[in-house]
């Protein structure tokens, strides 16, 4: 019968507790457990804040959705539906959404526009306030004829007030109140523009709805869940290409897809913290093995058997666990506030309170933690040989290899394929992460061994310092990688991040062009040309542009349904912008085929730009068939083209050669360079045709800045969790090694060592270890940022040496500063003391 | 001299009122049962450890008028050690840990000094090995080496082959006094090896703190 049968369970707990108790005052559990704290805290305050958002999501899917189902379509939508949802018993109404300017005295605004139909909305709520200072109310019916409805945006950027007058199209209205609250308007990245809503019979008169104008159709249905669901079938066999049909389960509009990924980017940055607080589990885990093993020899020799020496120490880490995950959490619960409040104006919705779900997330985190690295020592310690009683260089049995960090490894892994919820992504930062790892331990390798060679001549300090690196050659490395990381994190959200932005300023010409004129009518073409020159300004080239939906590739039908990448399926359900030319854009580079000739006109030909064709599988000599307002065009691709799509110029995937494509309805589409004293004349331009989208580039750019700076503010908050990570791996590395520093200091000060020089040789150990992950931060930081410009911004990037001198130097100093406060006691304990406890 | 330690509830009087004076080149054995304070003299002799009441003079310095870096600093100059567990410093080579003390008060040409010193106990061959790499014996001889090579006035040896084998304690002995003979070094031994105390002129007997004997021949 083993000991542990003979101890009731309960005798093993409170065992259990005084042994923590014990190891909590000796201070061996502390590093351990503050890890597990930052790294629950990390994860769970990203978790909490994606769970507020979840339930936004999901929970107000009505909200967003305005109806039970919709039928979204850029055509008007055929009677057929609207019959069909009354034959069903379903509640019915419509709403018409189109961009347009908005004008209030001299100024005009972009505006998201949407005409509505009696009964809007059928789901969700809907608040207006009267007056500026009054309650917020449900109103009984939709804006009057001759009303409109707008968001404070609009009044503010318009500096209009409730009662004023506004116009849009051709038509004025009253602003009769401001939505404080109201369906479809969805938690994302783009909802930008202000909004403005009024009675579908005043429509016509704005004369909006015009050729080559964007605007999107909506049926609303809502009933009886059944009956929904028959519409719902009816509906999805009878759209034609350009309608999908939305309910509650797709409510998550597309937009949404890019706060879903800030936020999947935020939970891999809580990640890294995840990741450097194993390093520090582990390395406190082995302090804690190799101060224990006398301990359990000694309860073996005593009679204590493998199964109670285990359950004892698994019972005292399943405490430690228990309390530092739950401070954890509750520290999470407190943080993801600041981090609403930070993304606060890109979330654009109000948030719910966020349910328990992440604490469970934070709980089973930190176990998975703290068992993937602490169970292999305490295994060891259950195998402790009763005979290191007797002989005491009978060491940790040999389990406690490289090998006992697999199942830590291995945690590591789940974790992260869990955090990154999509297999393809998660397979992508593990790769990353131990690529990382393995390149930054080659490298620490490589400089140890360099430097070591050199370092004869050098004085005692380096000399020793290295020595002492080059001892615990595993130790360093793992050291150097954990700082390494958060130092990147770091250098690459600061510095890297201002040089990136820098050159992608710096490519654009001063004079690119800052405004797009949209929604041209042929018939205003000549007017437009002649405005400009009696403004004495360069009448700009006007392209023509012509709306048409891929229907065929090579004589057989293309549907969203054959794509699997996102951006394939938006580009076969949405209408194309086609376009023809005689000579083409600047910046525009051929890569297969060659440019139209003057012979080619009025051939059925294409160019297209490469990257939509290779999105689509489109190859040369492919013949592609387009429904342009319900006639078919059938043409070959006979070239293809790279655009530089950062010149701000006006430019298209696909033109045709001229004679082609004239017959069609469309319209003209322009950019220009507009000084900043000019802007008014927009203004001007917008009163003289009100049909006219003018989109300022520059007004847009300044606001995707403002958001990006918000989303980096956030990461940022959470990279602190892992520079709090990093340093715990310092500190759990000094720490770890701290009896092997105790003794050194206590023979170097027998043999006449002063303080200051035993100072001197601790800092120059930590200043290298320092400098190499200062260095090795940089290098990484430099090559994401060189790729994140070739790759993604297009743009030269000259890797900077100034970041790496930044890096190594902070690295070595902050290092040396964090190493020499842990490392205060070394200097203080006097040495007879230190042989006695080693003898 | 009186060196008293606090257990908590007790005060354990491990040393009670030691008075000694040694000459200059004179070689001194100081003996005694296990637990009898030997070990705690010497380290109170080399200010490794500070006395509970007392004073300790080396050429006219008061020690602990010094603080621990003034200590540190006397030793560097004048006191050389031979521990019984080596107290190597295992990052270093044996070179390197020979070098060390010549390093800390600043010599010129450290490196061949200290091989110099390797070389005389036998182990020119063995430089840029590691503790680790080395015998218990061999490692004893670097520890010999590093004692010497600062040429102190004063060597301090605790139990030096308390962890060593009986023959290839004799090596050591033979060639720890071998070496004090040229150097004229003073000595000070700690053992509890009747046989050892025999070759030192002068002999200190030590029993529960007090100091029982002090004889010479």
């Amino acid at each position: 019968m083993s000991a542990a049968d003979r101890l009731s369970a309960g005798a093993v707990l409170r065992l259990a507790a005084r042994m923590l108790g014990r190891d909590w005052r000796a201070g061996e559990q502390r590093v351990l457990a503050v890890a597990l704290i930052v790294a629950v805290a990390s994860l769970t305050t990203v978790a909490f804040f994606a769970d507020r958002v979840g339930r936004t999501l999901s929970r107000e899917a009505n909200q967003l959705l305005g109806a039970d189902l919709v039928v979204v379509s850029d055509v008007p939508i055929a009677e057929s539906f609207r019959s069909e949802a009354r034959r069903l018993g379903l509640a019915v109404n419509e709403a018409v959404r189109f961009p347009s300017m908005t004008q209030a005295k001299d100024r005009a605004l972009l505006t998201e526009v949407k005409a509505v139909s009696a009964g809007y909305p059928l789901r969700g709520k809907l608040r207006i306030r009267e007056s500026a200072a009054g309650p917020d109310f449900e109103p009984a019916r939709i804006p009057a004829p001759g009303s409109v409805w707008v968001d404070d945006r609009l009044l503010r950027r318009l500096d209009v007030s409730i009662g004023d007058r506004v116009a849009v199209g051709e038509r004025g209205f009253t602003v009769a109140a401001m939505v404080s609250e109201e369906p479809e308007s969805s938690a994302g990245f783009l909802n930008l523009g202000p909004r403005l809503m009024f009675n579908m019979d005043d429509l016509a008169s704005t004369a909006l709805v015009q050729v080559g104008s964007r605007v999107s159709y909506r049926l609303f249905v809502a009933g009886d869940t059944q009956r929904v669901a028959a519409f719902r079938d009816y509906a999805a066999q009878t759209i034609r290409p350009g309608q999908r049909v939305e309910d509650i389960r797709e409510a998550r509009p597309e937009i949404n897809s890019a706060l879903t990924r800030a936020e999947r980017f935020l939970g891999l940055s809580a990640l890294l913290t995840v990741i450097l607080a194993g390093v520090a589990v582990a390395l406190a885990a082995r302090r804690y093995l190799q101060r224990h093993l006398d301990a359990c020899a000694i309860m073996r020799c005593l009679g204590a058997s493998q199964t109670l020496i285990l359950t004892l120490h698994v019972l005292q880490f399943a405490i430690i666990g228990l309390i530092a995950s739950a401070i954890g959490c509750a520290i999470g619960f407190l943080c993801q506030y600041l981090l609403a409040a930070l993304l606060a104006p890109i979330v654009s919705v109000s948030l719910p309170a966020p349910g328990w779900l992440p604490v469970l997330q934070g709980l089973i985190a930190g176990f998975v933690l703290l068992f993937g690295f602490a169970l292999p020592p305490l295994m060891a310690l259950k195998k402790v040989p009763t005979l290191r009683v007797l002989r005491r260089d009978l060491g940790a049995p040999d389990s406690f290899g490289l090998s006992a960090y697999l199942l830590g490894g291995a945690a590591m892994s789940g974790l992260i394929l869990w955090q990154a919820q999509d297999p393809k992504l998660g397979m992508y930062v593990l790769g990353g992460v131990l690529g990382t790892m393995m390149a930054s331990a080659v490298l620490t390798l490589l400089v140890l061994r360099l430097l070591s060679s050199f370092s004869r001549g050098a004085g005692l300090n380096w000399r020793f310092g290295l020595a002492n690196l080059r001892r615990r050659t595993m130790g360093t490395v793992i050291q150097v990688i954990a700082l390494g990381l958060g130092m990147m994190a770091l250098i690459l959200l600061t510095l890297v991040r201002s040089d990136l932005l820098e050159s992608w300023q710096r490519s654009l010409p001063p004079d690119a062009p800052n405004r797009f004129l949209v929604n041209i009518q042929p018939d205003q073409a000549g007017a437009i040309t002649d405005f400009f020159a009696g403004r004495q300004l360069q009448p700009p080239a006007l392209f023509p542009m012509i709306r048409g939906r891929l229907v065929e590739v090579n004589g057989k039908p293309v549907s969203s349904k054959d794509y699997v990448e996102d951006r394939a399926r938006r580009l076969i359900d949405r209408e194309f912008n086609l376009s023809w030319a005689e000579k083409m854009q600047p910046g525009n580079v051929i890569v297969a085929g060659r440019w139209f000739a003057a012979s080619d006109a009025g051939k059925p030909l294409l160019s297209v730009e490469e990257g939509i064709a290779k999105t689509l599988g489109l190859k040369l000599g492919d013949d592609l068939t387009y429904d342009i307002g319900g006639s078919r065009l059938t043409a070959t691709i006979s070239s293809l083209r790279t655009v530089d799509w950062d010149s701000f110029r006006v430019n298209f995937f696909v033109i045709a050669p001229p004679g082609v494509l004239e017959r069609y309805p469309g319209s003209f589409v322009t950019s220009l360079h507009l000084p900043a004293s000019q802007s008014v004349v927009m203004d001007e331009i917008v009163k003289r045709f009100p049909n006219l989208l003018v989109i300022d580039v520059a007004a847009i750019l300044a606001q995707v800045q403002r958001m990006m700076d918000q989303v980096v503010r956030a990461i940022e908050f959470v990279f602190l969790f892992s520079l709090a990570a990093g340093l715990l791996v310092l500190f759990a590395a000094v720490s770890s090694t701290h009896d092997e520093r105790v003794f050194d200091a206590a023979v170097m000060r027998t043999l006449g060592a002063v303080s200051a020089q035993l100072r001197a040789v601790q800092v120059a150990e930590f200043l290298l270890i320092g400098a190499l992950a200062g260095l090795l931060a940089a290098v990484g930081a430099s090559a994401v940022g060189f790729v994140l410009a070739k790759q993604v911004l297009n743009v030269p990037y000259s890797i900077d040496a100034w970041i790496w001198l930044v890096g190594l130097v902070a690295g070595a100093i902050g290092v040396a500063i964090a190493g020499l406060l842990g490392t205060a006691k070394v200097l203080r304990t006097p040495p007879m003391q230190v042989f006695r406890a080693s003898a | 001299m009186t060196k008293q330690v606090s257990t908590g509830t007790t005060t354990l009087t491990i040393l009670q009122d030691v008075s000694l004076e040694i000459a200059a080149g004179e070689a001194c054995a100081i003996l005694g049962a296990s637990g009898s304070g030997k070990t705690t003299l010497l380290a109170l002799l080399a200010g490794l450890d500070v006395p509970t009441a007392g004073e300790v003079h080396i050429n006219g310095a008061n020690l602990f008028a010094l603080d621990e870096d003034g200590r540190a600093r006397l030793r560097r100059n004048q006191v050389g050690f031979v521990f019984q567990s080596f107290q190597l410093l295992p990052a270093l080579t044996a070179l390197e840990n020979v070098m060390l003390p010549l390093e800390l008060a600043g010599n010129d040409g450290a490196r061949e000094k200290a091989a110099a010193w390797l070389a005389r106990v036998g182990l020119a061959e063995r430089l840029e090995h590691y503790p680790r790499q080395l015998s218990g014996g061999e490692q004893q001889r670097v520890a010999v080496a590093r004692a010497f090579a600062a040429e102190p006035r004063l060597l301090f040896a605790d139990e030096p082959t308390g962890n060593l084998d009986s023959a290839t304690g004799e090596e050591i002995i033979s060639l720890m006094f071998a070496l004090n003979r040229e150097s004229h070094t003073t000595l000070l031994l700690v053992t509890h090896d009747e046989a050892i105390a025999r070759r030192c002129p002068r002999q200190l007997r030590l029993a529960a703190g007090r100091l029982t004997a002090d004889e010479r021949r």
